[in-house]
């Protein structure tokens, strides 16, 4: 039998997709179904003085006061209310919920709302307020600065992201007995399920979720999932039908989640040789209103803020301000973009700085097996830093083009990037993650709460359970997360579907095979019966974590990659256009190279989108280009030739030798971007790179 | 209101200026063609009109009367295209899937990568960086 | 979708003259084609006006003909129509250039010429086009029909001296005579609003337009004067002074000027007869 690991097997959502018969939520429908509508503020800061409406009975509408549980949506603070009691922190705000049969009257039913508003803040260096701060300490700073013969300075900001995964977000709740289920486009099911039992308490008697197919997430569908679910919960229970909640698209621009704005300052000291001796780095992350993940995207923005390199004098310290704009909160990379722009773009500022060939700086400074980081954690053999950067300076060509190309309108730089895989530190542990494999008539059955977002969730699980089971990959199928049948695996997050929950799976797989004593599965299942075994994530004896002091091993492991990215400068319009990536990626063991391939094409296109196009404009506190016409995104004409190839070091905790892979490939291409138009002698510190941003810094140097 | 829809006559019940989209989705029940964006940017809605590839979101319903419109149902399941998709994981979260099909219908036998890339332009895909898809479209065409 | 659909009416003439007899009610319906303007203020819940008219199926002004040499393009004429025109791409090889750039294939399906012209954006792609082609709307209602020089047809933001009883049926150009050229700025590659657009003309008298930098696409009399001279710097002062570009979410007022200017060099650069072969 052909093993299933490492080869390109057919999706098993490939053909549903491919012929519209996958079902989205907005495409559900149920019998007696309304359909909900949400009452938002129009200010940024201020107090709710009233709610003016007159709506007759076929009106289901819903408040604060409905709420039978707590007003929160649950989640790290249980800081963010449902909808607005008096209280406003940002505009669009939920105050108000309203059902109804007929689409048309509830568009046009009438609603005021009385606000009186307040001062707001939205200057995260100006807010009083800080939702977290971290300190990571390694050596004396000052001891590393006294052997530098050069200090190196900069600061560097990134804005904020849509997420524009292409279904926006929608739920649809339906009452069952005497309890709910909500059915929806959402990343992490039981999370919806936390935040539904916080929110309804004992006015229900079970609380089910269930995932419909998803039209994309990337970080979008992780915690704002919980507030739709919530509020269409609410209406269902008060209405006693089903109510489906789906946002067009402007709003869920204006009300769901971005990524956080940053500005990061360094203070490098290195010696003439290029040898960094001293790194002072502080992390800014704007959090917006409410807590919500902000704590652990500025997490693992500290903890990748230093870049993949060697220094034995770190502090890197961050702070996650409150400010009165929408909830910023998990996209793709969760913080690790924003840092890693920070530190690849001061790295070739550094090199400039000493004269030096920014691939030998790097080089000499790269972490190598043996080398510990910033929380002093001691890598192991799969740390590949030096050789994806070499990989990817030999493949892109990358020394004869900067040479070739000095003095011409094409620009070519690099950045060297890493990911930790997984939850941060103990969080892993925490989680306690459980998957099962159950024997079915024709095979088996992967139960996990692992959504399938595009990225390959059911594909990659069913070939690693395929290969430890011994059985063909079209005998394994995978149940639909639903909360009632599948057991809690953690959220789809983090880059740990497959090194985590892959891991799992694969132990459970093992053990059920050796129950069966020979047996095929279907064999099993006639003779036995229904066979189930179920296991739980057990942390590496070696790992130790400080979440105090933020000490020791922040991750299992990382996950490597380099970006070489060439540019054409247009000096008429100051637009760039990216010509061309080389991605050199090690994620361990690619566990099925199309899709891997995949997620690296697709990462590196929205770090493109990210570095060059994606710009939110705020006014007052509001998103004023919650349109996809005036919000770009990389369209087919605004991609790079994209160069893949896959490293493979293999992680021995991990399935296969699998790491994370999803997150990593959105790191490096904004840097790498910018160096390349740095290499046209445009100092440029803060993305998007778009051209009236880039037209000032021609200013500025001539 | 009467048109041919994927090859059937059919007589949906619809306001003349309700959206294509609508009617196909509501009305008809084919949920294949998908919104993603309501203003003719993202083309997760395209339909074929008559052959010619349209934004649903955009289209009077009253203007198909008497047309031939072509939803992701009408091409089956034994599409080249289809299968393309699905051997060069063209599909990742599936949502553009449907319109960039279609789309991919009327860029003739044996597009270059350059006609490809200029005729798929009104798709927005953000799962995979579109070279999947490129490389399904040349295999299938 | 926030708009209420049932609520407005849709009327079919099968016909132009019917189309101009329910014009000519005391309140007109609001012309709509391709809908790809109209339809996004629909679903954005922003659609002004209740009662429509819907042109789409009016064939015969689909029509694109060369009538001694002038250029005549029927009003429903649509931008994958214009660009598959040998008559446009011969005789206004930059409007072939502007439909290219509109939006993605299936707008430019259903997007129409006249319907930009209505629009009357300061944005709209194809209008320094026909400014700098000094084109010809032509307007007809039930009392007969007019020709509006497209430098008078703008008098406002969104504003126009058509009449509501009145319909775009063609646009004429006359011949061009020198070199066109043709350059639109949008930051993204493919279906960008302009943040800029120049229509050029390198002929005996120079003509020059511009979009997306006043409340209507501009043409630049005395940017041209200077080019005439062939005084370059003089022009590029002047486009300065000539263009009145403002911040909005797509760009900046200083961006604007600064590119208009560098599209100013370069469509001369790029239209010099010593260079061009």
């Amino acid at each position: 039998m052909t093993e299933a690991v490492g080869r390109s097997v057919p999706r098993k959502d490939g053909i549903g997709k491919a012929t519209g018969r996958a079902k989205y939520a907005d495409d559900l429908v149920f019998p007696d179904m309304l359909h909900g509508r949400t009452i938002r503020s129009t200010v940024p800061c201020g107090r709710l003085a009233g709610v003016r409406h007159a709506l007759g009975p076929s009106f289901t509408v819903v408040d604060w006061r409905d709420i039978p549980g707590r007003n929160v949506v649950a989640l790290i603070a249980d800081d963010q209310p449902c909808l607005v009691e008096r209280e406003i922190r940002h505009a669009a705000e939920p105050v108000l919920l309203l059902a109804h049969a007929d689409r048309e009257t509830l568009l046009s039913a009438w609603v005021a709302l009385e606000e009186e508003a307040a001062t707001p803040v939205f200057d995260p260096e100006q807010s009083p307020t800080a939702f977290k701060t971290i300190l990571i300490e390694k050596g004396t700073l000052d001891a590393g600065f006294a052997r530098a013969d050069l200090v190196i300075e900069g600061t560097y900001r990134t804005g904020a992201q849509e997420h524009v995964y292409i279904e926006p977000n929608g739920v649809i709740a339906v009452p069952e007995g005497g309890g709910i289920a909500v059915y929806g486009s959402i990343q992490c099911p039981y999370y919806v399920h936390a935040a539904l039992v916080t929110l309804l308490g004992d006015a229900v008697t079970h609380v089910r979720v269930v995932q419909t197919e998803t039209g994309g997430g990337f970080g979008g569908k992780e915690e704002y999932p919980s507030m739709i679910a919530g509020h269409a919960a609410l209406l269902a229970l008060r209405a006693r039908r089903p109510v489906k909640l789906i946002y067009d698209r402007q709003e869920d621009m204006e009300a769901t989640t971005r990524r956080h704005p940053s500005i990061v300052r360094h203070r490098t000291g290195v010696t003439r040789d290029g040898t960094l001796v001293a790194m002072d780095v502080e992390v800014i992350l704007d959090g917006g209103a409410y807590v919500t993940l902000s704590p652990v995207v500025l997490s693992r923005g500290t903890l990748h803020a230093a870049g993949p390199y060697r220094c034995e004098h770190v502090r890197i310290a961050g702070r996650a301000m409150f400010t009165n704009t929408p909830p910023n909160g998990a996209f793709r990379g969760f913080g690790a973009p924003q840092t890693q722009f920070a530190v690849e773009v001061h790295m070739d500022r550094i090199a400039e700085a000493l004269g030096m060939d920014p691939i030998r700086l790097r080089d000499r400074n790269a972490l190598r097996p043996g080398d510990t980081t910033a929380t002093g954690q001691v890598l192991g053999a799969d740390c590949s830093a030096r050789e994806v950067l070499r990989a990817a300076v030999r493949k892109s060509g990358y020394r004869r083009k900067r040479k070739a190309w000095a003095g011409t309108d094409r620009g070519i730089g690099l950045s060297l990037f890493w990911h930790g895989s997984g939850f941060t530190g103990s969080g892993e542990l925490k989680l306690a993650s459980r998957a099962t494999v159950e024997l079915t008539a024709t095979g088996v059955r992967i139960l996990t709460s692992s959504t399938e977002i595009g990225q390959g969730t059911r594909t990659m699980h069913a070939q690693i359970v395929a290969d430890a089971m011994g059985i063909p990959y079209e005998q394994v199928e995978v149940a639909v997360p639903d909360t009632a049948v599948v057991p809690d695996s953690g959220p789809t997050v983090a880059s740990r579907t497959c090194m985590i929950v892959g891991g799992i799976l694969q132990r459970a797989a093992e053990r059920l095979r050796a129950q069966l004593a020979g047996l095929s599965p279907a064999e099993a299942f006639r003779r036995l019966g229904p066979l189930a075994v179920t296991e739980q994530y057990v942390q590496p004896e070696w790992i130790r974590w400080d979440e105090e002091r933020y000490r020791g091993d922040a991750y299992a492991t990382y996950a490597y990659g380099c970006n070489v990215a060439e540019v054409r400068l247009d000096r008429d319009t100051w637009e760039v256009r990216p010509l061309k990536v080389t991605a050199v990626t090690d994620v361990g063991k690619a566990i099925h190279p199309a899709l891997a391939t995949g997620q690296i094409e697709g990462g590196t296109v929205q770090g493109v989108g990210f570095a060059l196009l994606e710009q939110v404009v705020m006014r007052n506190g509001a998103v004023a280009n919650a349109q996809l016409t005036n919000y770009l995104i990389p369209t087919t004409l605004d991609t790079p030739a994209l160069d893949v190839v896959l490293l493979e070091h293999p992680y021995p905790g991990g399935p296969f030798g699998a790491k994370g892979l999803g997150e990593l490939p959105i790191d490096g291409p904004a840097p790498a971007l910018v160096n390349a138009i740095r290499s046209l002698g445009l100092d440029l510190r803060a993305i998007p790179a778009v051209p009236e941003r880039i037209m000032e810094a021609a200013c500025a140097s001539s | 209101m009467r048109f041919l829809l994927n090859g059937v006559e059919v007589t949906p019940e619809a306001p003349p200026m309700a959206r294509l989209l609508d009617v196909l989705r509501e009305q008809c029940g084919l949920t294949g063609t998908k919104e993603g964006c309501g203003e003719g940017e993202c083309g997760a809605c395209t339909v074929l009109i008559d052959g010619e590839a349209v934004c649903s979101c955009l289209v009077p319903a009253a203007q198909v009367e008497g047309a031939e419109v072509t939803t992701i149902e009408g091409l089956g399941d034994d599409h080249p295209l289809a299968h393309a998709f699905m051997d060069e994981v063209g599909a990742q979260c599936g949502i553009c899937t449907p319109g960039m099909i279609l789309t991919a219908t009327t860029l003739g036998p044996r597009p270059s990568l350059a006609r490809i890339r200029e005729g798929l332009a009104g798709n927005l895909c953000r799962c995979t960086g579109y070279e999947a898809i490129y490389r399904a479209v040349r295999k299938a065409t | 979708m926030r708009t209420a659909v049932s609520t407005l009416t849709l009327l079919r003439p099968r016909t132009l003259s019917q189309a101009l007899r329910l014009l000519a009610d005391e309140e007109p319906p609001v012309p709509l084609a391709g809908a790809t303007d109209l339809y996004v203020a629909l679903n954005a819940g922003t659609l002004e006006g209740s009662r429509f008219l819907d042109l789409w199926s009016l064939g015969p002004l689909r029509r694109i003909t060369m009538r001694g040499g002038t250029l005549s393009i029927g009003a429903l004429a649509t931008y994958t129509a214009l660009r598959k025109s040998r008559h446009v791409r011969r005789h206004l090889p930059m409007l072939s250039a502007a439909a290219r750039e509109v939006g993605g294939l299936q707008i430019q399906n259903r997007g129409t010429l006249g319907g930009n012209v209505a629009n009357g954006s300061p944005a709209g792609d194809t209008l320094p086009v026909l400014a700098a082609a000094e084109a010809v709307v032509v307007l007809r209602s039930r009392a007969g029909e007019r020709r509006v020089p497209f430098g008078a047809y703008y008098t406002g933001y969104r504003e126009s001296v058509r009449r509501p009883d009145e319909l775009i049926v063609a646009i004429e150009v006359p011949p061009v005579e020198g070199v066109q050229w043709f350059r639109k700025v949008g930051t993204r590659a493919a279906q960008a609003i302009s943040k800029v657009v120049m229509a050029g003309v390198r002929g005996p008298a120079p003509r020059l337009a511009l979009g997306s930098v006043a409340p209507t696409v501009v043409r630049l009399p005395r940017t041209e004067a200077a080019l005439a001279r062939g005084d370059l710097e003089a022009g590029a002062r002047a486009l300065a002074e000539e263009i009145h570009p403002i911040d909005d979410v797509r760009s900046t007022a200083d961006y604007r000027r600064g590119v208009a200017v560098n599209l100013l060099r370069r469509f001369w650069a790029d239209t010099d007869p010593a260079t061009r072969r």
